[in-house]
């Protein structure tokens, strides 16, 4: 029930989202607006497809809800590796995926891609409180976070995974692996060309869990006392029930 | 088969889990100890997030410490009184040790706390067991046994506030059970175990407890400190998979039996050898992990979703 809710909520944005797109030239759509989670999640692939009027290049960012994350860096401590320094980054985005056409430097300068945020060099993440940190001490804190959501699988460049069926046609599968986070993602789709984009459009895709998991997962939320007792009452029955067996067997 | 942990939001094998969970088992069926100071290092290592790691295996041990209490309860191995007074100081340990853990990750601390206490405790107990339990070995090899006194007086035993345990035959302070317990209690908030390891030998060799009825006690005390902390988790920081104690479960509870049953055909002292080599090992490797340099010097962690 709520899921179809969800789904009629989602259906209902991308209406909005995709009106008088294809007045200015692209038009795109995903095979999914809708990432089930179930209970033998495992990741899964989407399909994003469209239609430019006019040759370019094509880029699709894919973002996940905002989230803040402490990066922490180790050093040495009479032999021992410890978290010594640490930097909050706020408005981090949880899942962030590009895939292009080409190496997005060769068809659009930096100033651009800084503006939109596309490509992991030119995303904008910055410290909550840089404090009297020097600028190469955020970079370095910062690469470390992209380092980390790309090891993840979190973070990824595709180029070239924007491909042309005809001229005009193109489709790309955006990958989320098991550990995708939950929550409204923003696909941005744009059309550049001669530097400059052409035209871009925004599309909503939910990713929740359904089933038994996500029954269990608002349980713990919601009702966390109900949930410690409950937890507690399940794991002594099976561990009488269980010596129970022995005992006859 | 994978199946995805609903808490932890990630994708595992369960086979692997039930067969980690089997495993752990039947080691503490075996050495009357819970297990958790094997099971909590075996989970971050296969990716569960260290907070998710402990509570739900606060969760899992009150299941594996009820199957393994039974055993014990029918051929009378608890000391109920005795028990009960440990809990009595672990309900406050347990407190103030879910307390620390929520200071301490915000600090950005609790995974060093964390080895660190492990590999001190691990050290140190798994070397006295080990000299203890060779000697004792040595000394049977040699002359037989030499029985003399039911156990050891040591001066703590004369602290104030004396009281009786019939079952295990002791008139000591009930100072020294309770702060056993509090210690106990610390230590499945902290550490994510039922703290069985340390448990065991301070009733052997602190309250001076009869061998036998050390497993079930430790046992008996141990469902209620790992309940308190599984609830105190759940609903601190909602960090308790059901899932994930489900799986652990079917594993650990049919492990657990065997290892009862093992623990039959062992002497005691081979029984504390084998566990004081299991806990060194653990220890030695954690201390390693310590001052061997990271792969990557940075770790990120999520504070808050949203903004």
């Amino acid at each position: 029930m709520i899921i179809r809710l969800a789904i009629a909520v989602v259906t209902a944005a991308v209406a909005t989202a995709q009106q008088d797109a294809w007045g200015q030239g692209l038009e795109a759509d995903l095979s999914s607006h809708l990432i089930a989670i179930p209970t033998d999640f495992t990741g899964t692939d989407v399909v994003l497809f469209g239609a430019i009027a006019e040759p370019g290049d094509v880029a699709v960012v894919v973002q996940g809800p905002p989230e803040q994350v402490v990066v922490r860096r180790k050093s040495q401590v009479a032999g021992i590796w410890m978290n010594r320094a640490d930097m909050t980054f706020g408005n981090v985005p949880s899942f962030y995926r590009v895939a292009t056409t080409r190496a997005i430097e060769t068809f659009a300068d930096e100033r651009l891609l800084e503006l939109e945020g596309i490509g992991l060099d030119y995303l904008r993440l910055e410290p909550v409180d840089a404090g009297d940190a020097s600028a190469e001490e955020i970079a370095t804190f910062r690469d470390a976070l992209v380092r980390t959501k790309q090891r993840d699988e979190l973070y990824a460049v595709d180029t070239g995974q924007v491909s042309f069926r005809q001229a005009l046609l193109f489709r790309t599968t955006v990958s989320f692996p098991a550990n995708v986070p939950t929550g409204q993602y923003l696909i941005r789709v744009f059309l550049i060309r001669d530097g400059r984009i052409v035209t871009a459009q925004t599309t909503p895709l939910l990713v929740s869990k359904i089933g038994v998991g996500s029954l269990v997962f608002a349980f713990a939320q919601d009702h966390a006392a109900a949930y410690g007792l409950a937890a507690i009452i399940v794991a002594v029955l099976a561990g009488w029930l269980a010596s129970m067996a022995f005992r006859r067997g | 088969m994978q199946v995805y942990l609903p808490i932890a939001e990630l994708s595992v094998n369960a086979f692997l889990i039930l067969v980690m969970g089997g495993t752990v088992g039947f080691l503490s069926g075996l050495f009357g100890v819970g297990g958790g100071f094997l099971m909590t290092p075996l989970l971050i290592f296969v990716g569960i997030p260290p907070t998710v790691a402990v509570g739900t295996q606060a969760n899992q041990l009150v299941a594996a410490s009820v199957s393994g209490v039974m055993a014990h309860w029918r051929r009378g191995n608890v000391d109920v009184k005795m028990g009960t007074v440990m809990l009595a100081g672990s309900a406050v340990g347990t407190v103030i040790g879910v307390w620390i853990f929520s200071v301490l990750q915000r600090l950005g601390q609790i995974d060093l706390v964390i080895s660190l206490c492990y590999v001190f405790f691990l050290g140190v107990i798994g070397s006295l067991m080990l000299v203890e339990s060779l000697r004792a070995m040595f000394r049977r090899g040699r002359s037989g046994t030499g029985r003399g006194k039911l156990h050891k007086h040591n001066a703590l035993q004369g602290l104030p506030f004396k009281m009786r345990f019939h079952k295990s035959r002791l008139y000591i302070s009930a100072l020294l059970p309770l702060s056993v317990g509090f210690l106990g209690g610390l230590l499945v908030a902290i550490m994510g175990i039922g703290g069985g390891f340390i448990l065991v030998p301070a009733m052997i060799y602190l309250l001076g407890m009869p061998a036998s009825s050390v497993a079930g006690t430790s046992l008996y005390q141990i469902i209620f400190t790992t309940a308190i902390a599984t609830f105190l988790h759940a609903y601190t920081t909602q960090t308790v998979d059901a899932f994930l104690a489900l799986l652990l479960l079917a594993g650990g509870v049919f492990g657990a039996q065997f290892g009862t049953r093992a623990a039959g055909t062992l002497k005691g002292e081979h029984s504390r050898a084998l566990l004081a080599a299991l806990v060194l090992m653990v220890g030695l490797k954690l201390a390693f992990d310590l001052v061997t340099p990271p792969v990557d010097l940075f770790s990120i962690d999520v504070a808050a979703s949203g903004q």
